[in-house]
């Protein structure tokens, strides 16, 4: 799976942002291509049956509702089919560089 | 002299048009609006009030007009609530007022406003609610008398387009200060596009949109505009077309719009907007009335008062709202400050008006009112800047007292609001004003029938908040989305409240600015169009063979084959009693077929599923359930090992896109050091099953390289080779519990492939069957699917497949099933049912209850999955997901289907109602 990378705007200047994903594998494309698949910042347990039930319910269900950005798994469904971890800020819909590490 | 000018507007006085209104003729122009035509006829009355049925005329000249609403066309092209004020005319333009019976002058629910001191703000609320129950039937009545135009019921016969465009500069507005904006950009070099309502002028290198309303900004800079045809557009022309626009910048000219002013019935017809009435002379050369009264609260009262009187109009008198020391002077016109208009009078047209002085406190002085006559009233309360459109983007407004009115405040980037609609070039004005003893109805919405007295009411009664007001009295929320309403009913819900007005608040703007049809946002996916179609190799057999079809996904797969005369239940019965006796086929094309490639494609199949892949020999088939991580059955199918590295999987239709964007995901998320490489191949393959006891004699009548007797072709076994030339694979699996083979060959093959099928059981009286047959044979065998009995919500081991579960492995879902939700006391689990008399059908979708009840104090104790009648046991039988079922084999129940209130003894038994040791498939 690949970062999106950066410095990302949707279009054009300034917050007059389209919802655009730069796909790191097909270039910028339209969000419509794209499929969510979740948030991206859980983490499946490496071995899930060493997790205790509530380690294991975390996984399952819990999920955080951050007002601003949001790291994001998107799939490139009508392309290149590929996951990509996309920062997306919920307010404004402003996607974000990424953080390579 | 007649109402029309013989010179000036913007009219073709050479093109006369005929057009009918509540089934009189008239004539006008090209050129004009339905609104400016009817005006020209001396047409005062256009239609009645949405609450009070009160007569109501031409208001305002454009957008904002909120009573002029008719109904135009017939039949199926009918549309209702169409402002007349838009409506282009064009010969042979039928059109109707709305919202009165039996005719528009004679109408019976006028008698309403006898009645109208029982219909206040909130009336809905209060008086028709209780009791419960009967609410239904009173807004039946209610809606039938105060509703809004019908809607025709045929189907629209007009074509509506979308389309997506983008564009540099975006403006918004076609007036002088849009026009400049868009001159200015285009001199630039940019890509400008110009919408109007109306018809605007067109600058050089500009593309411009007339007749287009930008009815809403979106999320991500997407703005819809809605653009009308012209009335001399092709027939064929598509009626409306919506444009998704994405612009770098937009520049909103929308100007601003009059406000009325309030008075005792000051909804007659007669009485307009003062920039109406000048724009039906400038551009219609209509005079709007003979002799005229314009009341104000601002300067800009005598500038139109000139132009009137140019225009042919008497004005027989300014009543200046206003406290000042000095008049105006203009010529043949009394001029009067510190005066009101405090009532109206005229039947069917405005025929006077009452006048009077005010006193300190701003309330008229009775003794010295007097009448003036006129058929023609202009109200002149300031403008108010149309911010809709920045407001829909997240601009925050600030009250601005000079002019009353909310102007854009803060800095909305890629947005810039010029002009009027920025509170720029507006003369200053007083708030409107409400007379606190008032001899008749004040209004301020003029749609929604909202009066001065509804908003002190709804503020009496605590619903001080701007917001609650609305939605207490509906002011503003009619189709012109209170343009000429809202800041009149801030004003006089402030003065309620004893607040300022910048402190009462604003509500929430919202899309769309003008109503958008429905049609325009369907375009063209309607019908066939909504969505593809997807069709199998042997589609065309099916069409020409008589199958029925039943919608599955985007296929339309065979239901099944009726011959001549027979019965749908008759032909179902039909197929699945020839498959367990005979043989039959089936095309299973539709079945999700995923290619999985590489070395650790083993493993990952070993993860995926609940039971082990790894012993999977090359040239053997395993069937394979797969979980969610949360413990729930998620999909099942088969596994073909073709070679060392190499497998082919089925899917279930509905989830062949679903399993591969899991299986996508958990190897490029979850295990990325996994070496496998999915394509998916459904489409590629075309795949025919062949059941029943004779189904290996139809494949050995083939012409084929292949061997299928037992020990060549075993059960979930597989082979490749050749059929009359084709290239094909043969899988031993079934899904009926009969000896079956699903073959499969390269979609362009499909159907050369099927019909050798058929022409080698010709002699063993093979049928074509559909899915109803399919799961008919399925039940009587207990197997379950995926969406019926495993609905997302059912365990492995609900489903009776405990067995199944590796005890060897980790696997998708395996950590789940520690979870105490998953504990077995308490689930429902997958059980047989059969009817106790042996021949009454069971319900499908029926509740299970644990007596023969349905009274409340019934437990629940399942529900019928799926019911069917089964020719081989010649009885109805059904599957059921029932609590704790297994452990209740023998039991009675009850089916109870609350749709027709049957209820149903059952007897649960195991699910497999057919050969339960399997010997048949293995034959």
């Amino acid at each position: 799976m690949k970062k999106v990378p950066g410095p990302i705007h949707g279009s054009t200047e300034g917050n007059n942002v389209m919802l655009l994903i730069p796909c790191p594998h097909c270039g910028l494309r339209d969000q419509t291509e794209f499929s969510y698949c979740g948030d991206a910042t859980v983490t499946r347990p490496a071995t899930p049956e060493d997790a205790d039930d509530a380690a294991w319910i975390e996984y399952l269900y819990m999920r955080d509702n951050p007002k601003g950005p949001h790291d994001e798994l998107w799939q490139h469904v009508h392309g290149c089919r590929q996951l990509l971890r996309v920062g997306r800020d919920v307010t404004n819909h402003e996607i974000k560089a990424e953080d390579p590490s | 002299m007649s109402l029309r000018l013989p010179t000036g507007g913007r009219i073709d006085r050479n093109r006369t048009l005929t057009f009918r209104f509540d089934g009189r003729t008239y004539h006008g122009y090209h050129g004009d609006t339905l609104a400016s035509a009817l005006l020209a006829n001396g047409v005062k009355v256009v239609g009645r009030s949405f609450k009070y049925h009160r007569p109501r005329g031409i208001f305002g000249a454009g957008s904002e007009d909120p009573s002029a609403l008719v109904r135009l066309g017939d039949g199926a092209r009918a549309e209702p609530n169409t402002r007349a004020t838009q409506v282009e005319l064009y010969d042979g333009l039928v059109a109707y007022s709305q919202n009165n019976w039996p005719s528009l002058k004679w109408d019976i629910s006028a008698a309403l406003g006898l009645l109208s001191r029982f219909l206040p703000a909130g009336f809905y609320y209060k008086t028709f609610k209780w009791p419960g129950k009967f609410w239904p039937y009173y807004e039946h009545i209610i809606r039938h008398m105060a509703g809004m135009g019908e809607a025709p019921t045929d189907r629209d016969p007009d074509r509506y387009e979308k389309r997506h465009a983008h564009c540099d500069v975006l403006v918004i507005g076609g007036g002088a200060t849009g026009l400049s904006a868009a001159k200015d950009a285009a001199a630039e070099g940019n890509d400008v596009w110009l919408v109007d309502e109306g018809i605007p002028e067109a600058p050089a290198n500009v593309t411009v949109m007339a007749r287009t309303t930008a009815f809403g900004k979106y999320d991500d800079g997407l703005y819809g505009l809605l653009q009308q045809s012209s009335s001399d557009q092709a027939a064929n022309a598509p009626r409306q077309i919506l444009w998704l626009l994405r612009a770098k910048r937009v520049v909103l000219a929308s100007g601003a719009i009059e406000r009325p002013l309030v008075f005792a019935n000051n909804d007659r017809p007669g009485i307009m907007l003062t920039s109406a009435a000048l724009r039906y002379l400038d551009s219609f050369a209509v005079r709007a009335g003979r002799r005229a009264v314009i009341v104000t609260n601002n300067d800009s009262a005598y500038e139109a008062a000139r132009k009137l009187i140019d225009g042919g109009i008497e004005v027989a008198a300014i009543i200046d709202q206003r406290h000042m020391a000095e008049r105006h002077e203009i010529a043949g016109c009394e001029v009067l400050n510190n005066h009101a208009v405090i009532d109206t009078a005229g039947r069917g047209g405005l025929r006077h008006v009452t006048i009077a002085p005010l006193d300190v406190n701003g309330d008229a002085v009775p003794q010295a009112e007097r009448r003036i006559d006129c058929d023609l009233l202009c109200l002149s309360g300031g403008f108010t800047p149309s911010v809709h459109l920045y407001s829909q983007a997240g601009g925050k407004l600030a009250f601005r007292d000079d002019i009353q009115s909310l102007v854009p405040d803060t800095d909305v980037p890629g947005l810039e609001v010029v002009g009027a609609a920025n509170g720029d070039d507006i003369a200053q004005a007083s708030a409107a004003i409400a007379l606190s003893h008032a001899p008749g109805k004040q209004f301020i919405d003029l749609q929604n029938d909202v009066t001065a007295a509804d908003v002190a009411l709804a503020a009496r009664e605590g619903y001080r908040s701007v917001e609650h007001l609305k939605r207490y009295t509906t002011l503003g929320m009619g189709t012109d989305q209170g343009k000429t309403a809202n800041l009149n009913g801030i004003a006089v819900l402030g003065r309620a409240l004893d607040k300022p007005m910048a402190d009462v608040g604003v509500t929430t703007y919202r899309p769309p600015y003008t109503p958008v049809t429905i049609g325009a946002f369907a375009g063209r996916d309607v019908g066939a169009f909504l969505a593809p179609t997807r069709r199998t190799p042997m589609q065309e057999w099916h069409e020409d063979n008589g199958a029925v079809f039943v919608p599955a996904g985007m296929w339309r797969r065979p239901h099944y084959y009726p011959s001549p005369g027979e019965s749908p239940s008759d032909a179902v019965s039909r197929e699945a009693r020839m498959v367990r006796q005979g043989v039959g086929i089936v095309d299973v094309s539709t079945l999700g077929r995923i290619d999985l490639h590489g070395p650790d494609t083993a493993e990952f199949l070993n993860r995926v599923y609940i039971n082990g892949f790894k012993t999977l020999a090359i040239g053997m088939c395993r069937y394979g359930v797969m979980l969610r991580d949360d413990g729930m059955i998620f999909d099942d199918g088969t596994v073909a090992r073709m070679d060392e590295e190499h497998y082919i999987m089925t899917t279930t239709t509905a989830n062949a896109g679903p399993v591969m964007a899991h299986l996508e995901h958990y190897l490029q998320v979850v295990w990325p050091e996994l070496d496998v490489h999915l394509t998916s191949i459904t489409d590629q393959w075309a795949v025919t099953a062949v059941a029943g006891p004779r189904a290996r004699q139809l494949l050995e009548n083939l012409d084929s390289d292949m061997e299928f007797a037992n020990q060549a072709l075993p059960f979930m076994g597989w082979r490749a080779g050749q059929i009359g030339g084709i290239p094909a694979q043969v899988y031993r699996i079934s899904f009926s519990g009969e000896l079956a083979y699903e073959v499969a060959v390269p979609a362009g093959h499909g159907q050369a492939c099927w019909e050798m099928l058929l022409a080698a059981g010709k002699a063993l009286d093979v049928i074509p069957y559909g899915t109803e047959a399919l799961t008919t044979l399925r039940v009587e065998k207990g197997h379950f699917v995926m969406g019926p009995e495993a609905d997302g919500r059912a365990s492995a081991d609900d489903i009776g497949l405990s067995g199944m579960l590796s005890k060897r492995k980790d696997f998708i879902g395996r950590r789940s099933l520690r979870l105490p939700a998953l504990a077995p006391e308490g689930r429902l689990n997958l059980v047989g049912l059969l009817p106790v008399d042996g021949k009454t059908a069971i319900p499908p979708g029926a509740l299970i209850l644990d007596r023969a009840t349905a009274a409340p104090e019934a437990e629940k104790a399942g529900h019928v999955a799926t019911a069917v009648f089964s020719p081989n046991l010649d009885q109805p039988i059904a599957t059921a997901m029932v609590i704790n079922g297994r452990g209740r084999l023998g039991a009675q129940l009850w089916a109870h289907s609350p749709l027709d209130n049957r209820i149903v003894p059952v007897e649960v038994v195991h699910p497999v109602f057919i050969d339960p040791k399997g010997e048949r498939l293995r034959a």
